[in-house]
């Protein structure tokens, strides 16, 4: 468990004063893949160095399973650094040492016996899938591996927290979803919390069960990651989710709209949850006398729960269409009409009938 | 007068004994100096103002001073040191003065090589500043520091050329005294001929175990 309680951190450059980290309040549990997405620049890289104390923060303080390690002696930090791990953006491995002796560096440091770090750095390369690379040097691995290998010292003195710095950004998408893979198994297996700081939805989308938003030093958001996607309460937010779920309106609709007003209406149907998993838009093109066509559709997966937006197009009478999307909403389905400047408004239940909303 | 082989062979001997012997100590001291001129710079790991305003001048004020003066200039000191002012082994002493704050340049070029983000690692699990240097630093810096020693290496063999002025003999006094200043063209080519086969065969060593541990 990672407790931050009011950190803020001041960096002093000549007469400059830059407020990198401002009161920030955030509560890691045990167990979680908890994400921190910001811009470069919005103090995330700083907030995750305030844990293992690479930045001691101006005031406030961190809390690792509730004690504060800025107190204790030098000597102690760094034995207790052991029980946190980290990887970073650019893997910061030993060129000049095999794969086996980057993985051993932080059990020699620690003293221990020869022969237990064998066992230890054996099992380890394993877990990460680089067994048959031990005796291979850093540059003779991918990027992918590279990795493996920062994981694999990272975890050999057995920690309960990793900390992960931007540890995706320099791979290409399908490497990073197979650390992104690694690490959930890291977190399954070995128990162990997972704080990763990131400016890839991606990567929060992937792995992450909570998340905190940050921007110019401050926390502007957090919460589930199911939460954060479905209702994005910040513009920042809202654009780190559309990096993942596009929700605009493509052109393509905006012409059909123009096109016939009359007969056919546009609804953005917004699906939270299990509801995208019922067979909604079928049902109601049973129920009522319309005729329902999908223009265009954006569905992922968020922690095992379909997330994302249909754009329909109903055709029909008047009264049977207003029907069709008063029973749409009554699934527990958020609907939106898409006016022909590409605007949306939520559809309410209560002001549905004769006139639309603002949402 | 013509040179013997006899007094080139002694004088490459004695070229050999300075050099080795004032590298070994130079070396020491460049290291020493350069892990301090490193580690207690503005946000290093030894942050430390003081040591470090002290020594960098002390290292810029010995690189400085032209080696045929510091050869005079520390006479006593020299005298305190080895119990004689003439003579090869005399002429260590200021050989390693002016070496070491040289090597120590070197060092602290290379070590400040190493990529901040290994520092960064290690400090993350836990490395005091002892290991930090040592079994951080110095091992990614290692075929860096390879080329500076042979660098330095290089360096000394130049200035044992001067050392006859106190007596201490080598190839660079054969050159001037029967050389130059008893016109024997001959003797002066023999010996640079020597110096410039023993540059290249030290430069030629130090890029064969510089390359053998970049592993390229």
């Amino acid at each position: 468990m990672i407790e931050f309680r009011n950190v803020s951190k001041v960096f002093k450059t000549g007469d400059k004063q830059i407020d990198a980290l401002k009161d920030i309040d955030i509560t890691v549990e045990k167990g979680d893949i908890f994400g921190v997405i910001g811009f470069s620049g919005a103090g995330k890289s700083t907030l995750i160095r305030t844990v293992n104390l690479l930045e001691k923060p101006s005031s406030g303080e961190v809390l690792i399973e509730g004690k504060n390690y800025t107190t204790i002696p030098e000597k102690k930090l760094r034995e207790a650094k052991r029980n946190i791990g980290m990887i970073f953006q650019h893997f910061n491995l030993l060129n000049s040492k095999t794969v086996y002796d980057n993985v051993a560096m932080p059990l020699i440091l620690a003293k221990m016996k020869k022969s237990d770090i064998h066992t230890r750095v054996k099992e380890i390369l394993q877990f990460v899938g680089l067994s048959d690379k031990a005796d291979n040097y850093p540059n003779e691995l991918s990027g992918g591996q590279k990795q493996r290998v920062g994981i694999a010292r990272a975890l050999a003195p057995n920690p309960s927290i990793l900390l992960c710095d931007e540890a995706t950004s320099a791979l290409d998408p399908q490497t990073t979803k197979s650390i992104l893979e690694l690490l959930k198994r890291v977190n399954q297996e070995y128990k162990i919390t997972i704080l990763i700081i990131t400016h890839e939805m991606e990567v929060i989308k992937q792995v992450c069960n909570r998340v905190a938003v940050m921007e110019d030093g401050q926390l502007i958001e957090s919460g589930s990651v199911f939460d954060i996607f479905a209702h994005p309460r910040t513009v920042t937010t809202r654009n780190f989710v559309r990096s993942v779920v596009r929700d605009e309106v493509p052109e393509s609709v905006i012409n059909l709209i123009n096109l016939d007003r009359e007969s056919s209406r546009i609804y953005k149907v917004e699906f939270f949850g299990t509801d995208s998993g019922q067979p909604v838009v079928s049902k109601t093109a049973k129920r009522f006398n319309v005729e329902i066509n999908v223009l265009f559709g954006n569905i992922t997966e968020l922690q095992g729960i379909p997330f994302g937006n249909l754009i329909i197009q109903v055709i029909g009478a008047h009264r049977e269409v207003e029907d069709a999307i008063q029973y749409i909403i009554e699934q527990n389905v958020e609907v939106k009409e898409v006016e022909a400047d590409g605007s949306q408004h939520r559809v309410n239940d209560q002001s549905f009938v004769g006139n639309i909303v603002h949402g | 007068m013509e040179v013997s082989i006899e007094l080139m062979i002694r004088a490459l001997w004695e070229t050999l004994y300075m050099v080795s012997i004032s590298l070994f100590f130079g070396g020491v001291l460049g290291i020493f100096l350069g892990i301090l001129l490193v580690v207690t710079r503005k946000g290093h790991i030894l942050e430390n103002k003081v040591i470090f305003s002290i020594v960098n001048p002390i290292v810029n004020i010995f690189r400085s001073i032209p080696f045929i003066i510091l050869l005079v200039a520390i006479i006593p000191l020299t005298r305190l040191i080895v119990g004689t002012s003439i003579g090869t082994t005399a002429a260590i002493v200021p050989l390693v003065l002016h070496v070491g704050p040289y090597f120590s340049r070197l060092v602290e070029n290379s070590l400040l090589e190493v990529d901040d983000g290994i520092i960064e690692a290690a400090q993350a699990m836990g490395a005091g500043p002892f290991q930090i240097i040592f079994r951080f630093l110095f091992p990614e810096a290692l075929a860096s520091l390879i080329l500076s020693v042979t660098t330095a290496t290089i360096g000394l063999i130049g200035a044992t050329a001067m050392a006859g002025a106190i007596g201490g003999g080598g190839l660079g006094d054969v050159a001037i005294t029967y050389g130059y200043q008893r016109f024997s063209t001959i003797t002066i080519f023999i010996t640079v001929v020597i110096l410039v086969a023993l540059v290249q065969v030290i430069q030629s060593l130090g890029n064969i175990f510089e390359r053998r541990i970049r592993r390229v």
